[in-house]
C-alpha cells in the first residue's frame, strides 16, 4: 500500500512527446483512474509508474521512496496487461504463484495465499489448466489473481477489460471494484471508456496530449469540467457546445445565438463564450429556469427506455437533446425544448477553460 | 476426370522426388556382383557391407564424425553469438537497426567460394588449417547471418507483454529473457539448429578447401569419389542423405512455417 | 517494448558483427588482395584468367546451366506450387515429399544421379530389361560432354526446384483469395485467372526466387565436380581446381572474385529493382 506521487514527469520518444509535465498524487489504496483518448499518454504514464519505461524528466514516489531509477522489480509494483500475458508455458496456478517464487516466499505460504486468491476471484477451479485452456474472461481474472496475489504496492490495469465482450464486460467492471473495496490496493487504472472510468475511480485524471487535464472527483469531471475536452470526453451522447455572442441590455449580459438568449449573471469580459449543455438537461417540459428554442427534428434515435433527438437549429448548427422516456416525434417535425440554465457550462473562446461567473 | 489427373500429379510427383532415393538407397544395398550383372535390376538379397567398408576402410566413419563435430561447433558458436544479436535486433529500438538487418541479408549470400581460399591463408598463419575448429568456425560464419535473422523472428513471435509481465513481477530483464523468452522460443530455435546443422553437413566446397586429412564427410567424397568403386559412391550418399532426410522429417512442421506456407 | 536504449543493443549485437567481420570481412580483403598480387603485376592474374580459355569456358558453362536451368525449375516450381496450393486430399504429404531434396546436398544429389546414369545403373538397366536399347548408353565421360551436361541439369532440377518451390508456393498463399473470387464472379476462365491475376501477384515471390536461384547458380560447384569433372568446367570448378590441384592461390582467389562481382552485380540489381519490403523477409535458404 502505497501513496504514489508524480512530479513534474516527461517522457519524450525523439521528438514525440508521449508525455510532458505531469503531476499527479494517488492517495494510499484508492482507486484512480486515468482516462484520455488514444495517445493522450495514459499508458505512457502507468508504464512509467512501472518503472518500464525510463523518465525522460521527473521523478516518481511511492511514499517517501523515489522510485525513478529503480528496476520495476523493485518496485514492489504489479500490472495487469491488456492482453492479460498470462504465461502460457505454466499452469494457471504456477502462473499466480510466480512473483512468490521469485520473492521467495516459503512454499507453503504460497499455497494458502495462492488459494485465497483464486477463491477471491473465483478461478479455483482452473489452477490446474493451462492458459490455452481458458477463455479469454478467465485468463483476465489469473491476471488479475497474479497481480495482487504478492500484495503490491500499487497496482497498475492497462485497459484490462477492453478485450471482453461487453456482457463480461460490465459484470467484470464490478467485480473489480468489489475486489477494490476488499483487498484495499493503491490502484492506477487506464481507460479510454468514459463509463469505465465514472462507474469505477475514487478520482479521475483526464489526459490529453501529454498533460493531465483535470483530476478530480466523478461527479466534479462531470459536473463542473475544466475544459471543452473534458466537458466533451465524459458524457454520452457529448455535451452541446454553441458559440454565442455577448450582448447586454442595460447591465444584464446574454449570450445569444441560433436563437437561443442565454442570461448571464455576470460580465464574462469577453466577446463571445462557449456555452455548453448536456443533452440530458434539454427538456421539454419548462423548468424554473429555463430558455426556450424552436428547433426541427433532424432524427430520433428510439431507445425505447430514452429518445436521444438530433435537431437542427440552423442550418448547420444541430444540437442534441436526450429525455428519459419513449418519444414519437416526426422527422421535420418543429418542436420547441427548454435549455436548464441551472446546467450550462461557460467556456473561454480561446483556451476552452470553464469560466464561473 | 480432375481427380484423375490429380492423382497422376501426384504419383508423378512421388516418384520423381522419392524415386532416385529410392535407387541410391537400394544401389547401397546392393552386393557388388549383382550390381554389376545387367539383368538384375532388384538385387537378391541386401548387404550392408558396402556401408560397412565405407565406414571402416575407406575412412567414412572418420569422416562422419569430422562432419558431426564441425556442425556442432557451428552451431554452438553461431548461437552463442545469434542469439543475442537476433533478440537485439527485435526487441531494441535504434538507429541502424535496419542497416543491420540488409547486412546480415547481404552477409548470407557471399557464397562461401569466394572466402575459403583466402580463409586458408589466414589459417595458415593461425595453426587453424587442416583442423576441425578451422572448419567449423568457417560454417558457423556461414550460418551466423541465418541464426541472426531467424532467431530474430522468433523472439519476435514471443510477446514483448510476457517478458513485461516478468520484469514486473521480480525478474531481471536478463531473467525474463531467460526464464520466460528462451522457453517460450524452444522449439523454434530447436528446429532452427537443425536446419543450420543440415546446412554444415551439406556444405563441401569450404570443408574441401580448409582441410586435407580432417574432412567432412562431403569433402571426402569429393576428393575420393572418382576413383573409388561405385559401391562407395553410393553407401556414402546413403550415409549423407539419411540423417538429413531424418531431420527434416522431424521438423518438417516448423520448417514449412518458417518459409512462410501455413498448412491450413 | 519499445526502448530507445543506448548501449545494450550494440553490445548484443557485436560478438555477431565482429565475428562476421573476422571471419567474412577479412577474408573477402584477403581474396582480394590475393587476386591482385602478382609477380609481375596486380593485373595479371586477371589477364591470365581473362585470356585462358578455361576461363571462358567455364563462365560460359556457368551461364548456360544457370539460363538452362533456372527456367525450368521455375515452371516446374510454379505447376508444383499451384498443384499443392489447391489443398486436395494429401496435399501435406506432397508438400513433405517435394521438400526432401532440400535436406540434401549437391554431392548427394550427384551421386543419386549417378547411380540412375552410371553404365551399371538403373536407367541402363530398365531400359536394357525392356529391351529398347542392347548395349548401356554412357552418360560420363569426356566424349560425352553433352549428355553430362543433360544429366547435370536434371540433377539439378531435381535437387533444386523445391527451393524455388517452397518460395513461390509461401508467396501464392498470401495471395487474397478475394481477388481470385472476384475473378470468378466476373468471369475468368483458369487461364485468364492465373496469367492476369495470380502470376502478377506472385511478382515479388519470383523476384525473390530468381534472386536466390541466380546467386547460388553461379556457385554451382559439386554436382558438375562429381558427375563431370573437368570435362565441363565452371566458375567455382575451377576456383577448386587452381587451388588444391595447382596450388595457385592467387588464381584461385581471382575465380572466387569473378563469382563475387557477378554475385555482387545481380545483387544491387535486386536491391534496385525492389522495395525494401521484400528484404525484410529474411529467412530464404
Amino acid at each position: 500500500m502505497a501513496r504514489v506521487t508524480v512530479e513534474n514527469v516527461k517522457k519524450y520518444f525523439g521528438a514525440v512527446k508521449a508525455l510532458d509535465g505531469v503531476d499527479l498524487v494517488v492517495e494510499d489504496g484508492t482507486f484512480v483512474v486515468l482516462l484520455g483518448p488514444s495517445g493522450c499518454g495514459k499508458t505512457t504514464l502507468m508504464r512509467c509508474i512501472s518503472g518500464l519505461e525510463r523518465l525522460t524528466d521527473g521523478r516518481i514516489f511511492f511514499d517517501e521512496r523515489d522510485v525513478s531509477q529503480i528496476a520495476p522489480k523493485d518496485r514492489n509494483v504489479a500490472m495487469v496487461f491488456q492482453s492479460y500475458a498470462v504465461w502460457p508455458h505454466m499452469k494457471v496456478k504456477e502462473n499466480i504463484a510466480y512473483p512468490l517464487r521469485l520473492k521467495k516466499v516459503q512454499k507453503s505460504e504460497i499455497e494458502e495465499r495462492v488459494k485465497w486468491v483464486a477463491e477471491l476471484l473465483h478461478i479455483t477451479e482452473l489452477l490446474d489448466r493451462f492458459p490455452s485452456q481458458l477463455s479469454g474472461g478467465q485468463r483476465q481474472r489469473v491476471a488479475v489473481a497474479r497481480a495482487i496475489v504478492h500484495r503490491p504496492s500499487v497496482l497498475l490495469m492497462d485497459e484490462p477489460l477492453s478485450n471482453l465482450d461487453a456482457l463480461l464486460r460490465v459484470r467484470m467492471r464490478s467485480e473489480l471494484k468489489k475486489l477494490h473495496e476488499q483487498v484495499k490496493v493503491t490502484t492506477i487504472y487506464v481507460t479510454h471508456d468514459q463509463t469505465e472510468a465514472m462507474t469505477m475511480g475514487d478520482k479521475i485524471a483526464v489526459m490529453n496530449a501529454g498533460r493531465i487535464i483535470q483530476f478530480g472527483t466523478p461527479e466534479e469531471i462531470y459536473k463542473k469540467p475544466r475544459t471543452v475536452f473534458v466537458a466533451g470526453f465524459v458524457g454520452s451522447p457529448q455535451m452541446n457546445f454553441l458559440k454565442m455572442k455577448v450582448t447586454s441590455k442595460g447591465t444584464q449580459f446574454f449570450a445569444e445565438g441560433f436563437g437561443i438568449s442565454v442570461p448571464l449573471k455576470n460580465d464574462p469580459k469577453r466577446e463571445s463564450v462557449i456555452v455548453g449543455i448536456r443533452p440530458e438537461h434539454i427538456f421539454l417540459e419548462k423548468k424554473s429556469r429555463s430558455t426556450a428554442v424552436t428547433s426541427k427534428v433532424y432524427f430520433a434515435e428510439k431507445l425505447m427506455s430514452e429518445t436521444v433527438l438530433h435537431l437542427s437549429l440552423t442550418e448547420d448548427k444541430s444540437i442534441i437533446a436526450k429525455v428519459p422516456y419513449d418519444l414519437s416525434v416526426r422527422e421535420e417535425e418543429e418542436i420547441e425544448i427548454n435549455i436548464d440554465l441551472d446546467a450550462i457550462h461557460l467556456f473561454d473562446p480561446s483556451t476552452e477553460e470553464r469560466i464561473e461567473l | 476426370m480432375r481427380k484423375f489427373f490429380y492423382v497422376l500429379a501426384f504419383v508423378g510427383v512421388v516418384l520423381w522426388f522419392l524415386g532416385p532415393l529410392f535407387f541410391v538407397f537400394l544401389a547401397s544395398l546392393t552386393p557388388s556382383s549383382d550390381f554389376y550383372m545387367m539383368g538384375k535390376i532388384f538385387p537378391s538379397k541386401l548387404t550392408f557391407e558396402h556401408i560397412y567398408k565405407l565406414l571402416v576402410n575407406l575412412g567414412g566413419w572418420r569422416a562422419l564424425l569430422v562432419s558431426l563435430q564441425v556442425a556442432l561447433i557451428a552451431i554452438a558458436i553461431s548461437f552463442a553469438l545469434g542469439i543475442p544479436a537476433g533478440y537485439a535486433l527485435t526487441r531494441f529500438v535504434f538507429r541502424g537497426k535496419n542497416l543491420l538487418k540488409l547486412l546480415m541479408l547481404f552477409t548470407r549470400s557471399i557464397p562461401l567460394v569466394v572466402i575459403a581460399v583466402s580463409l586458408v591463408t589466414i589459417y595458415l598463419r593461425l595453426n587453424l588449417a587442416d583442423t576441425v575448429i578451422g572448419v567449423g568456425l568457417s560454417h558457423a560464419a556461414m550460418v551466423l547471418p541465418f541464426v541472426v535473422l531467424i532467431t530474430s523472428s522468433i523472439f519476435s513471435g514471443v510477446f514483448v507483454e510476457y517478458e513485461e509481465a516478468g520484469m514486473i513481477f521480480g525478474l531481471s530483464r536478463f531473467g525474463a529473457f531467460l526464464r520466460i523468452t528462451m522457453p517460450l522460443a524452444l522449439p523454434g530455435l530447436a528446429a532452427s539448429a537443425i536446419f543450420a546443422f543440415i546446412m554444415s553437413w551439406n556444405e563441401v566446397f569450404a570443408a574441401s578447401v580448409l582441410a586435407i586429412t580432417n574432412r567432412t564427410l562431403p569433402a571426402h567424397i569429393l576428393s575420393t569419389a572418382m576413383a573409388s568403386p561405385d559401391y562407395f559412391k553410393f553407401a556414402a550418399g546413403t550415409i549423407m542423405a539419411v540423417p538429413a532426410m531424418v531431420f527434416i522429417f522431424i521438423i518438417r512442421k516448423y520448417l514449412i512455417s518458417m518459409w512462410g506456407i501455413s498448412l491450413k | 517494448m519499445r526502448r530507445a536504449e543506448t548501449l545494450t543493443p550494440f553490445l548484443l549485437l557485436l560478438p555477431a558483427l565482429a565475428y562476421l567481420v573476422v571471419f567474412i570481412g577479412y577474408p573477402i580483403v584477403g581474396t582480394f588482395q590475393l587476386s591482385f598480387s602478382n609477380p609481375k603485376g596486380w593485373l595479371e592474374n586477371f589477364k591470365y584468367v581473362f585470356l585462358s580459355r578455361d576461363f571462358r569456358n567455364a563462365f560460359f558453362n556457368t551461364m548456360l546451366l544457370g539460363v538452362v536451368v533456372i527456367p525450368i525449375q521455375f515452371a516446374l516450381a510454379i505447376a508444383l506450387a499451384l498443384l499443392v496450393n489447391r489443398k486436395w486430399k494429401g496435399y501435406n504429404t506432397l508438400l513433405y515429399i517435394i521438400a526432401t531434396p532440400l535436406a540434401l546436398s549437391d554431392v548427394t544429389a550427384a551421386l543419386i544421379s549417378y547411380s540412375i546414369f552410371a553404365p551399371n545403373g538403373y536407367l541402363n538397366k530398365i531400359l536394357m530389361k525392356l529391351n529398347w536399347i542392347d548395349y548401356p548408353m554412357y552418360f560420363f565421360g569426356y566424349i560425352f560432354k553433352s549428355r553430362e551436361f543433360f544429366v547435370i541439369v536434371l540433377t539439378e532440377v531435381w535437387r533444386a526446384t523445391p527451393l524455388v518451390f517452397v518460395i513461390l508456393l509461401a508467396g501464392l498463399q498470401s495471395i487474397n483469395r478475394e481477388y481470385l473470387e472476384a475473378a470468378d464472379v466476373f468471369g475468368f476462365s483458369p487461364w485468364q485467372k492465373l496469367t492476369k491475376i495470380t502470376l502478377p501477384l506472385l511478382k515479388p515471390s519470383i523476384v525473390s526466387a530468381l534472386l536466390v536461384r541466380t546467386l547460388f547458380a553461379f556457385q554451382i560447384f559439386g554436382v558438375v565436380w562429381l558427375l563431370a569433372g573437368r570435362d565441363i568446367t565452371v566458375l567455382a570448378g575451377e576456383t577448386y581446381y587452381w587451388y588444391v590441384f595447382m596450388n595457385n592461390r592467387n588464381v584461385a582467389s581471382t575465380y572466387a572474385l569473378i563469382i563475387a562481382v557477378l554475385t555482387f552485380i545481380v545483387g544491387w540489381f535486386y536491391i534496385g529493382t525492389i522495395r525494401s519490403k521484400y528484404l525484410e523477409e529474411g529467412v530464404r535458404a
